[in-house]
């Protein structure tokens, strides 16, 4: 009976009113002080209609009351009746006389309008506990609107009121007239109404602070009232269908409610990471996010790469040994099971699926004519804008979040204080560790707010500073000279065959000592700069960014040298393998003096081939994945576990405390734990074109590096001495992310337009570039007109005025972006001047007590009975308080409508009317929020 | 907590007589004929042992603010208030206002310091110093309040409440 219930809904704020008389009992004087001023605080509402004399109180009231539903038909209610009676015929007149639609349409915008504003006001106001007050409102404004939108509801009230009432007072006649007309209309109009109604009011009645005892009582009264009121409504079948509706809509919101709840329970680790969270402070808790973030985007690069390229060749392309490219050649054959190959991934490794050459240049594999080679090369693509977007949009989401409040400075304190808690926690444990981080957020908070505090000699700070990063700058120029003369070393090295093992590894040695004796000597130049440790970890981080872009870069270069001999050595070995294949051929017929019979295929081991460029390029990305992964996780065992493993035993018999002093135990390194993170996917991202394996590999060090690192922060490391917070959005992390991306998007893009694939390996081959698979595509697989539209769409005609065009829209976004960053600086602006203000108020005069006495209202022993106490008291407070508007002495209602709203209109009165025939008399004002519109 | 009280408030005011919970918790104390005897009141001790507030450090303060007779004992009614305000779906006005009653310890309409260092010794089980909590408490108030009394009154709270990104409870 969802209709009913709705109905129910709106007699709860009706009867309320009704009931408790508290809103009608404060209105009234407030109305008739009004009537003579002509509007003014929250709830002059009616108050403009001066003329009329206090029987027009009375009338707009019971105006009032019809605008809320005519329901005011409770049995105690005689008063509202006459004043019904009166009321509809006021309107009666008006109803005829202005049958103008638009007149009308106006009119109820107005009155909605004001109505809004008004229940903002008062909810403003008055949230607290006018009860009585607030109710009323909400429910007249509602009620307001709908007779606003149509008269003929107004009648349907009308009608339906004399009808319960009966005892309606001499002004019926008038009415009568019309109550007949409309009446199906109005039904519908009504039903719709309600509809929206119930939406509101659904919210609006748990609004309501009051014992369940009182609520009870104004629901059984409205629910009596439904049952009278429900034989007037609508019987028609517009009702089994607004039933069915609702019942719908209640299912969906379960329905969301429920997948929302199994979304949250998917979130994986989220139990891990607030463990760790709650130990460690959030910014390590930070990494983890960042880590289970970057494992979502690879999982999903993975699914792209294994299902689009992987599989399809496995499954469908040629078996391994049936073409040279996928065979071990004849020279590599005795070793390519040895343990050390194969850690190098050479011999079987080298032509497996891992890599790039493995794959054929058949258009079409399988049955399904999946072509492999455009998809292989649409993946490679595809991941890069995948990633792209993906990071761009997670950190517009981040900016959002973190820009979207600009108050947050404010009440950091009182925040913490009051919402911290999560009231959701129901487990032991759960709560433990939210009180461990409660505990710490806090001592977070409080060395932020020293560290605001402390402003001593800012001189010898500044000066320290520049120090710092003079002699930051000085070590990034050096070791970047070190690596550049490394390399020039290496390349007078590279002509010579009688090199020492240092001379040959000396680049990798340099750059590796360079990554291990860097970052700690930044770290202790870093200790000049005292810094907030939050601060102090982005610098950390951008330094050492700029020592291992030097270090990636220098190896990029070192890549390409290797690459660009590769394909000088390509071009003879090209001719060299045709060559011998003529000679195989030749050697083939000679032997059997027979030119007819086509000789056998030479064995695919046995051909000789091209270096392979891609797969070597592969070969090394996974080798410095994996090595990569060695490390960290080598560090993570030495460093931490072995080092905690020490202390911890070794501190019964030893000569100083281990614990607390020397050794200690480890500390959890945010900043290169992010970076090892942020480059190793650089790697990937470049790597993964080459060596189709790598995402596998990644996905796994990523899985088992949650679990592996989880499990060394807990046991082996301690919280950092000075715990504090990270920046609430990583959005740091993700623009290092965001600049890798790019990064390494040139190389590979570089590669992909310019250089030509190699000729006997891999998808491409065959190709002057790699690209031309698209257009092989095009001319071949698309009808012809595609073509022609495709080499239109290339032409540079078109291109610069798109590029134009883009520029263009960039350049307007940015505009109104700003001019939107501008109204909020506004807006912000406006928001503190009103606290000011309303602070300003408030120390003159204390007129909390309205709250405060609904506050008591709400204390225990007190509240038992409905109809409140406090109300007289509170209607005679407001009396004054409604005097004066606009001075200091006013409610706390008034003040905030003041402040907020800096033309109130109430105040206003007359003002915001259109004029009227009845303007004179009505002063202004009248009839606000009743939808009668002005004639 | 979720659905449960959500359409507990709903089905609640329509069937009132349903008393399942008060059962469970307690079954000797609901009498059979319950509808003759709306007046039983099942002890603060009771409420608190729910698996809802069991882990709340403000379950105390939590029980007796919805009690009629403020020691925590609490009859049907009394209970059904506080899920529906506890629930998910409660407006944020009504939260706000129980909230203020919730950290109000001395039930003067005012959070004052007193009332501010119980509520920190609760949230961090008392594991800051003396010093960090009077630090701690002076800010809070310092941020918050409006008219320079030195304790927040309803409206500070309000206003300060209002604007918490996660004032969700």
């Amino acid at each position: 009976m969802p209709r009913k219930r709705d109905v129910d809904e709106v007699e709860v704020e009706i009867d309320e009113d009704s009931d408790s008389d508290d809103g009608r009992s404060k209105r009234k004087p407030n109305r008739r002080q009004g009537a003579g001023r002509g509007g003014g605080g929250a709830r002059g509402r009616g108050r403009g209609r001066g003329k009329k004399q206090d029987s027009d109180d009375e009338e707009e009231e019971a105006q009032r009351g019809r605008g809320r539903g005519a329901n005011k038909r409770k049995p105690a209610k005689k008063k509202g009746g006459s004043d019904d009676d009166d009321e509809s015929e006021d309107e009666a007149p008006k109803k005829k006389k202005g049958g103008a639609a638009k007149k009308k349409k106006g009119g109820k915008a107005q009155d909605s309008d004001d109505d809004d504003s008004d229940d903002d006001k008062q909810k403003k106001g008055k949230k607290g506990g006018k009860k009585g007050g607030k109710d009323e409102d909400n429910g007249k404004g509602k009620k307001g609107d709908a007779k606003g939108k149509d008269k003929g509801k107004d009648k349907d009230d009308d009608k339906k009121k004399k009808k319960k009432k009966g005892d309606s007072s001499d002004d019926d006649d008038s009415d009568d007239e019309e109550e007949e007309e409309s009446m199906s209309e109005g039904e519908m109009a009504r039903l719709m109404e309600e509809v929206e109604e119930k939406k509101k009011l659904i919210a609006n009645i748990r609004t309501k602070p009051w014992r369940m005892q009182r609520r009870l009582v104004v629901l059984k009264e409205a629910q009596e009232f439904v049952d009278k009121f429900e034989g007037a409504l609508g019987k028609g079948k517009g009702r089994k269908w607004y039933a069915y509706k609702v019942m719908m809509m209640k299912k969906w919101i379960k329905f969301q409610r429920d997948f929302e709840n199994f979304r949250t329970a998917c979130i994986p680790w989220e139990r891990k990471i607030k463990e760790v969270e709650s130990h460690f402070g959030s910014s390590v808790a930070s990494y983890f996010i960042f880590l289970r973030w970057m494992y979502g985007m690879n999982l999903v690069l993975f699914g792209l790469t294994f299902g689009l390229v992987v599989i399809p060749e496995v499954l469908m392309g040629l078996p391994y040994g049936s073409i040279p490219r996928k065979t071990v050649p004849r020279a590599e054959q005795d070793t390519a099971q040895d343990y050390s190959v194969l850690m190098d991934f050479n011999g079987y490794c080298k032509y497996s699926v891992l890599f790039y050459g493995y794959y054929n240049d058949q258009r079409t594999v399988g049955l399904l004519k999946f072509r492999l080679p455009l998809s292989y090369l649409m993946v490679g693509i595809g991941s890069f804008g995948y990633s792209l977007m993906l990071v761009i949009r997670t950190m517009a989401k981040n900016a959002d979040v973190g820009g979207g409040d600009g108050e947050e400075g404010e009440f950091t304190f009182a925040w913490k204080m009051f919402t911290s808690w999560d009231y959701l926690i129901g487990n032991s444990e759960t709560a433990d560790n939210k009180y461990a981080s409660i505990t710490t957020s806090f001592k977070e908070s409080i060395v932020d707010e020293q560290e605001n505090q402390k402003d001593e000699n800012i001189h010898l700070r500044r000066f320290l500073r520049v120090l710092a990063n003079f002699l930051i700058t000085c070590s990034l120029g050096g070791s970047g000279y070190l690596i550049y003369f490394v390399v020039k070393r290496s390349q007078e090295f590279a002509n010579r065959t009688d090199l020492s093992w240092y001379e040959k590894n000396e680049l990798e040695i340099i750059m590796s000592l360079l990554g291990l004796v860097c970052p700690p000597l930044f770290e202790t130049i870093a200790e000049l700069e005292d810094y907030h440790p939050r601060i102090a970890l982005k610098w950390q981080l951008g330094r050492i960014f700029a020592l291992f872009l030097g270090n990636l870069y220098t190896f990029l270069f070192a890549l390409f040298d290797e690459v660009n001999t590769k394909l000088e050595e390509e071009e003879s070995i090209k001719n060299a393998s045709i060559w011998a294949l003529k000679e195989y051929y030749a050697n083939y017929s000679r032997m059997f003096n027979d030119t007819d019979t086509t000789p056998p295929p030479m064995n695919p081991a046995d051909v000789i081939r091209g270096p392979c460029w891609e797969t070597a390029v592969g070969i090394e990305f996974v080798k410095l994945t994996v090595s990569d992964i060695q490390v960290s996780y080598l560090t993570i065992l030495i460093m931490d576990f072995a080092r905690a493993v020490i202390v911890r035993f070794l501190n019964y018999c030893w000569c100083w405390d281990l614990e607390a002093g020397f050794p200690s135990y480890g500390e959890f390194d945010i900043s290169g734990n992010v970076l090892g993170l942020v480059f190793n996917q650089g790697m990937i991202w470049m790597g993964a074109f080459y060596a189709p394996g790598l995402v596998g590999i990644n996905v796994l060090r990523l899985l088992s590096s949650m679990y592996y690192q989880c499990w060394a922060v807990m046991a082996t490391n301690v919280p950092h001495e000075r715990v504090f917070k990270a920046s609430k959005s990583n959005n740091f992390y993700m623009g290092l992310l965001l600049l890798i991306l790019f990064l390494s998007l040139l190389p590979v893009v570089y590669t992909i337009m310019s250089l030509p694939p190699s000729f006997d390996c891999g998808p491409f081959s065959g190709k002057n570039k790699m690209y031309d698979v698209v257009m092989e595509t095009i001319d071949l697989d698309l009808p012809a007109f595609m073509g022609t539209l495709f080499s239109y769409a290339a032409n540079p005609g078109l291109i610069i005025p798109a590029v134009l065009l883009m520029v263009l829209a960039i350049y307007y976004l940015n505009s109104t972006s700003e001019a939107y960053q501008n109204s909020n600086m506004e807006l912000k602006k406006k928001m503190q001047m009103a606290r000011d203000e309303e602070k300003n108020r408030r120390n003159n005069k204390d007129s909390t007590n309205q709250v405060l006495k609904d506050l008591e209202d709400l204390l225990p022993n007190r509240s038992l009975a409905p109809p409140a106490p406090p109300e007289p008291e509170k209607a005679a407070d407001e009396r004054p308080t409604k005097t004066k508007p606009g001075s200091a002495g006013k409610g706390v209602n008034l003040q905030k409508d003041v402040a907020l709203a800096s033309p109130n209109p109430n105040a206003l009165g007359p003002v915001n009317r259109q004029p009227g025939p009845r303007g004179p008399g009505a002063g202004g004002g009248r009839g606000r929020g009743r939808g009668a519109p002005p004639r | 907590m979720g659905n449960k009280q959500t359409t507990f408030t709903e089905e609640q005011l329509e069937a009132y007589q349903v008393t399942g919970v008060t059962r469970q918790l307690a079954p000797h104390l609901v009498p059979l004929d319950y509808t003759n005897n709306p007046d039983i009141k099942v002890p603060a001790t009771l409420i608190v042992t729910m698996p809802e507030l069991k882990e709340n450090p403000f379950r105390d303060r939590i029980v007796e603010t919805f009690s009629e007779d403020g020691q925590g004992n609490m009859s049907f009614t009394d209970f059904v208030d506080m899920f529906s305000a506890l629930c998910e779906a409660a407006p944020r006005e009504l939260k706000t206002i129980y909230a203020f009653k919730i950290y109000d310890f001395n039930r003067d309409s005012f959070i004052c310091k007193e009332d501010l260092k119980k509520t920190l010794n609760k949230l961090t089980k008392g594991e800051l110093t003396p010093e960090e909590v009077t630090l701690v408490c002076d800010k809070a108030v310092e941020e918050a309040d409006l008219d320079g009394d030195g304790k927040l009154s309803f409206a500070d709270f309000e206003n300060m409440i209002s604007k918490a990104p996660d004032f969700l409870r």
